[in-house]
């Protein structure tokens, strides 16, 4: 008989995704990726979101650089490196990093520079809520994983 | 000697031709996105494709032996590829550099169809790519269902191309292009519910799309 905790800890992992979902924090993607979780490739959704972690974070650290310049102007530059982490984004399913992000390259396309400042302080607390949520996911996820495993309870002598 | 030459002479047992795996398809995927390019192998994967993915069309021309080393002998026998998926946009060579440059090649590897995938929607590029010779154009992010769906077109067209084979030869005088329907092109057109754009809303798409099979 599965532990009532790994029971309690699925109905957590549900309800937090209901709600990332009815956020729009996530969309549909983020349940493709799951699709392709199994038993061969058992950690793949954890996997790609840290490489994505990974990643995002060199780009918005490049981002901050370039706007943080005195005299910047390449506006290309950024939009390449906005153009990576948006792709990136819609391929986890980080909807509302995505679009941000869409809303970052219109001010890039029009050479707003108070614009894009504006739209990577959004950025940056939008990927961060995104990454502190998905953590959280993944840490309720490794517990069920445990609580499942156990049969039995343990016997203390 | 080329990187090229030295590639193929590396490459390990298994990426060449298994008797057993005569119905599995050979898809090579070519992204400069790291995040895209774990997607794509694990969409091909859980799809019973064989994968090789890459991350630049210049590695993809190297892997398939065309990176302009013709002096190497060992040619096209060491690498079968049943598929190409590229994305379009990748620094330096794009995806649609890289299909220029695949049929502008020997029958061999014109043959290999390829599909792009973008992000971007845009009709200009879409219709670029149909008529450069691309088989499909994919918006990312690809999904299960846009996989499933190439698999069974491509290995529907292998079977077909046999056929077609025998057909020519017996009947060399009644086939023309327009007169052969392929069953595959309303399957293709018809699957409206992936994120190809090979759907009768586009127009565009379908005046510029030429039957290839």
């Amino acid at each position: 008989m599965l532990g009532l905790g790994a029971d309690l800890l699925w109905a957590d992992m549900n309800r937090l995704l209901a709600f990332l979902f009815h956020q729009g924090v996530l969309d549909e993607q983020f349940l493709q990726l799951q699709q392709l979780q199994d038993e061969t490739s058992p950690n793949f959704v954890s996997e790609v979101v840290n490489i994505y972690f990974h990643e995002s974070e060199k780009l918005l650290r490049n981002l901050r650089g370039l706007l943080m310049e005195k005299e910047f102007s390449d506006y290309k530059k950024m939009g390449i490196h906005l153009n990576q982490l948006m792709g990136s984004s819609s391929s986890i399913g980080a909807k509302r990093v995505t679009n941000v992000c869409l809303a970052f390259r219109a001010a890039t396309d029009h050479s707003n520079r108070s614009g894009c400042l504006r739209a990577l302080e959004m950025l940056e607390h939008e990927y961060c809520y995104l990454k502190n949520k998905l953590h959280e996911l993944f840490q309720i996820e490794q517990q069920r994983a445990l609580a499942a495993g156990v049969r039995y309870p343990v016997q203390n002598n | 000697m080329a990187g090229g030459e030295v590639l193929r002479q590396n490459l390990p047992e298994k990426l060449e031709e298994s008797p057993s795996g005569a119905n599995e398809l050979h898809v090579l995927a070519v992204d400069d996105s790291l995040v895209d390019r774990k997607v794509i192998e694990r969409l091909l994967k859980i799809s019973s494709c064989k994968v090789t993915v890459v991350e630049s069309g210049t590695r993809a021309l190297q892997y398939l032996g065309l990176d302009g080393d013709k002096k190497s002998s060992i040619g096209f026998d060491s690498v079968k590829v049943n598929l190409i998926m590229t994305d379009y946009s990748m620094p330096g060579m794009t995806g649609y550099d890289l299909l220029k440059k695949i049929k502008q090649e020997s029958s061999v590897f014109r043959e290999i169809p390829v599909v792009i995938m973008s992000s971007e929607n845009i009709l200009t590029r879409i219709d670029r790519c149909l008529e450069e010779g691309a088989e499909d154009f994919l918006l990312k992010p690809v999904k299960l269902s846009d996989v499933r769906r190439l698999k069974d077109f491509i290995m529907r067209g292998e079977v077909k191309e046999g056929e077609k084979r025998c057909c020519k030869r017996s009947r060399s005088e009644d086939c023309s292009p327009s007169s052969m329907t392929h069953p595959c092109d309303s399957s293709l057109l018809s699957s409206l519910s992936s994120s190809s754009v090979l759907s009768p809303l586009s127009p565009s798409t379908l005046s510029s799309k030429k039957s290839r099979l």
